[in-house]
């Protein structure tokens, strides 16, 4: 196949005729553009002719290239003429020519400070509206469980034992592996700072309080939240795409009931356990390091323990982990259910869950800690 | 019509997770022809169109396409051999991110050199063709009806003025006047670019009206291949059962191209 070219201009009186050969198809397209912009752009005659009798392949690009000429001709109110068209291209050639083209200017973009502006003040706004949600969420939480309570035997039990396992069971490695991680570095930060002023043993106080207070607590919930939230928000997310709550819905159950009170019930069981592991892990990091960092014997660092921290000590980080863990669980699933039909926004979607969860938690701990100060815990 | 396969699978044995799906399937695709292809649910016909487009690994035989060994073909002819052929997914596998426009134009893009002038207006021209207003350009897939859906799957499958077009279940899940809407479009694009269709369908109508010949895959292997008529007279329990069924109507093909 020859690439196609356009031959301009043999003027007969007034008309122009300009010649096309050659392969008139999508692979040459883009240089026979040039080529017709160019052979026309000089024409002055006031009608034309394109021949084609010499052209030996034509498909749709081709067939619009040349149309595209003749209506630019007959715009600026000249004659233009099709010579030589052969007939099995003569359907291709009223398909392209009835086309309108018309497509509608874009809207115009708004100034790019107004655009700021007003994606600053609907984001507050979604602040308020995503606040409702929750709110909401946990409004029909509480009616699913009182429905629940009425009727036991209507509760998904082995739902919620599967979850269970998902979200608790499967977790234990990692959540166990981080924390005794997180224990290990802070002993070693705390001692290597608290040896200039002979310190030492407040080390085991210091991770004592720190880890049964604030990090071991904490640290499961981040990794919960992004862990087992994700992949709620995914899968309802995905039950949604695909019609299946809808499905649920209008065979009269209650999706809340059949699929997000297991899973949030999952939750508010295994994250406790969680926190009390990964607690206990981030101690025994913390010992060992002390041991073999700091040289504190392991019977020095238990008797030090049973002085620092007391049951209070232990209780305030505990009481925390179920709240938080509702909160990572309606996150999730309010986020999962507002998946729209596209793959991007299961994506986005996944991402606020993640960020908005791990986000509470925080806000929610300082909340803690305040109420907790006040009551002297 | 010129009797120059496009397609030529030879010997082809497909398994699939230890079951044997396809045992010895010989079948042509020839130039300009609209072959409808059918066979039970389940019998495998997915899994020969996805071989043939090589999204499934094969055990033996041999798939020739515009005659070339998709086996023996390098990373430069794949490409040039995926450039010439389109295909419509039962779902419409439309980029969720991107807008209409954009989805019709990605191919476009991608294997073409051309000004994004150029580009906008093909782009229109193909979505024109295949029935729809320019306005849907800026929209987005989500916006869009099922039935819209496969048109702009169609647009996009046709943006390369492709040699063979598949198609898988066109029709499903369209009502009968868009269905039948449907298969006029496909023949009328057809004729006008005089491309291969390979049209994997159940649609009985769509048989009768639109295809040239018709391929029944049974038992993993071609149990019938040939017009309306030879499966009309076939004495194969299933093609009997199939074409003479409560559902099957007669409709001649020629009426219809009228």
């Amino acid at each position: 196949m020859t690439a196609g070219i356009l031959l301009s201009s043999q003027t007969r009186g007034d008309w122009v005729e300009l010649s096309a050969a050659g392969s008139w198809t999508a692979e040459y397209a883009g240089a026979i553009e040039p080529q017709v912009e160019a052979a026309t752009r000089d024409v002055t005659a006031r009608s034309i002719a394109i021949n084609i009798t010499r052209v030996d392949y034509l498909d749709t690009y081709g067939a619009w290239l040349i149309e595209r000429t003749m209506r630019l001709w007959k715009s600026q109110g000249r004659e233009a003429r099709l010579v030589g068209l052969r007939e099995d291209y003569r359907g291709l050639f009223e398909k392209v020519h009835g086309g309108t083209q018309t497509l509608s200017p874009a809207p115009p973009r708004p100034n790019s400070i107004i655009a700021t502006l007003e994606s600053v003040g609907r984001t507050m706004a979604s602040v308020g509206a995503d606040l409702a949600l929750l709110a909401q969420m946990l409004g029909s939480l509480l009616v699913a469980i009182k429905r629940v309570a009425s009727r036991p035997t209507s509760f998904r039990f082995t739902s919620m034992v599967h979850q269970l396992e998902r979200v608790g069971w499967r977790a234990v490695p990692i959540i166990l592996l981080i924390t005794v991680l997180i224990g290990a570095i802070l002993a070693q930060q705390g001692i290597f700072h608290f040896r200039k002023f002979g310190a030492d043993i407040y080390v085991v106080d210091m991770v004592g309080v720190l880890v049964l207070r604030e990090v071991g607590v904490l640290i499961v919930c981040i990794m919960v939240a992004g862990r087992s939230g994700s992949s709620y928000t995914a899968e309802l997310g995905a039950m949604r795409m695909r019609e299946e709550i809808d499905a649920l819905r209008t065979m009269g159950f209650d999706p809340v009931e059949v699929l997000i009170l297991p899973r949030i019930l999952a939750l508010v069981i295994a994250v406790p356990i969680l926190t009390f592991l990964g607690s206990m892990a981030a101690l025994y990091g913390g010992g060992l390091v002390s041991w073999l960092y700091g040289g504190i014997q392991p019977e020095v660092f238990l008797a030090r323990l049973r002085e620092a921290v007391t049951g209070t000590t232990f209780e305030v980080g505990i009481i925390k982990a179920p709240f938080m863990a509702l909160v990572i669980g309606i996150v999730a699933c309010v986020e999962g259910l507002q998946v729209q039909g596209s793959a991007e926004s299961l994506g986005e979607k996944t991402t606020n869950s993640v960020v908005k969860s791990i986000f509470l938690v925080i806000v929610l701990d300082g909340a803690f800690a305040m109420f907790f100060a006040s009551i002297g815990m | 019509m010129a009797k120059d396969p496009i397609i030529e699978v030879r010997g082809l044995v497909v398994d699939l997770k230890g079951n044997r799906i396809l045992n010895g399937v010989n079948l042509d695709v020839y130039r300009g022809e609209i072959l409808g292809f059918v066979g039970a649910s389940g019998a495998g016909k997915s899994v020969l169109t996805r071989t043939i487009l090589g999204l499934l690994p094969k055990q033996q035989g041999r798939i020739d396409v515009f005659g070339v060994n998709i086996d023996e073909a390098g990373e430069m002819q794949r490409q040039e051999i995926e450039r010439r052929w389109g295909i419509l997914f039962q779902q419409g596998a439309l980029f969720s991110s991107l807008t209409v426009g954009e989805n019709v134009e990605f191919p476009i893009r991608e294997y073409l050199e051309l000004s994004d002038r150029l580009m906008t207006e093909m782009a229109i021209t193909k979505l024109e063709m295949v029935g729809l207003e320019p306005d849907v350009y800026r929209k987005f897939p989500s916006e869009l009806s099922g039935g819209m859906v496969k048109r702009v799957a169609l647009a996009r499958a046709l943006a390369l003025d492709p040699e063979i077009l598949f198609l898988d279940e066109p029709t499903s899940g369209l009502d009968p006047i868009s269905a039948g809407d449907f298969d006029q479009l496909i023949l009328t694009l057809q004729q006008v670019s005089s491309m291969a269709v390979f049209m994997v369908t159940h649609d009985l109508d769509s048989l009768h009206t639109i295809c040239d010949r018709i391929a029944v895959l049974g038992d993993g292997k071609i149990i019938e291949a040939g017009t309306i008529a030879t499966m009309l007279a076939s004495q194969h329990p299933w093609v009997k059962a199939y074409f003479h069924g409560v559902r099957a109507r007669a409709g001649p093909k020629t009426a219809a191209r009228n």
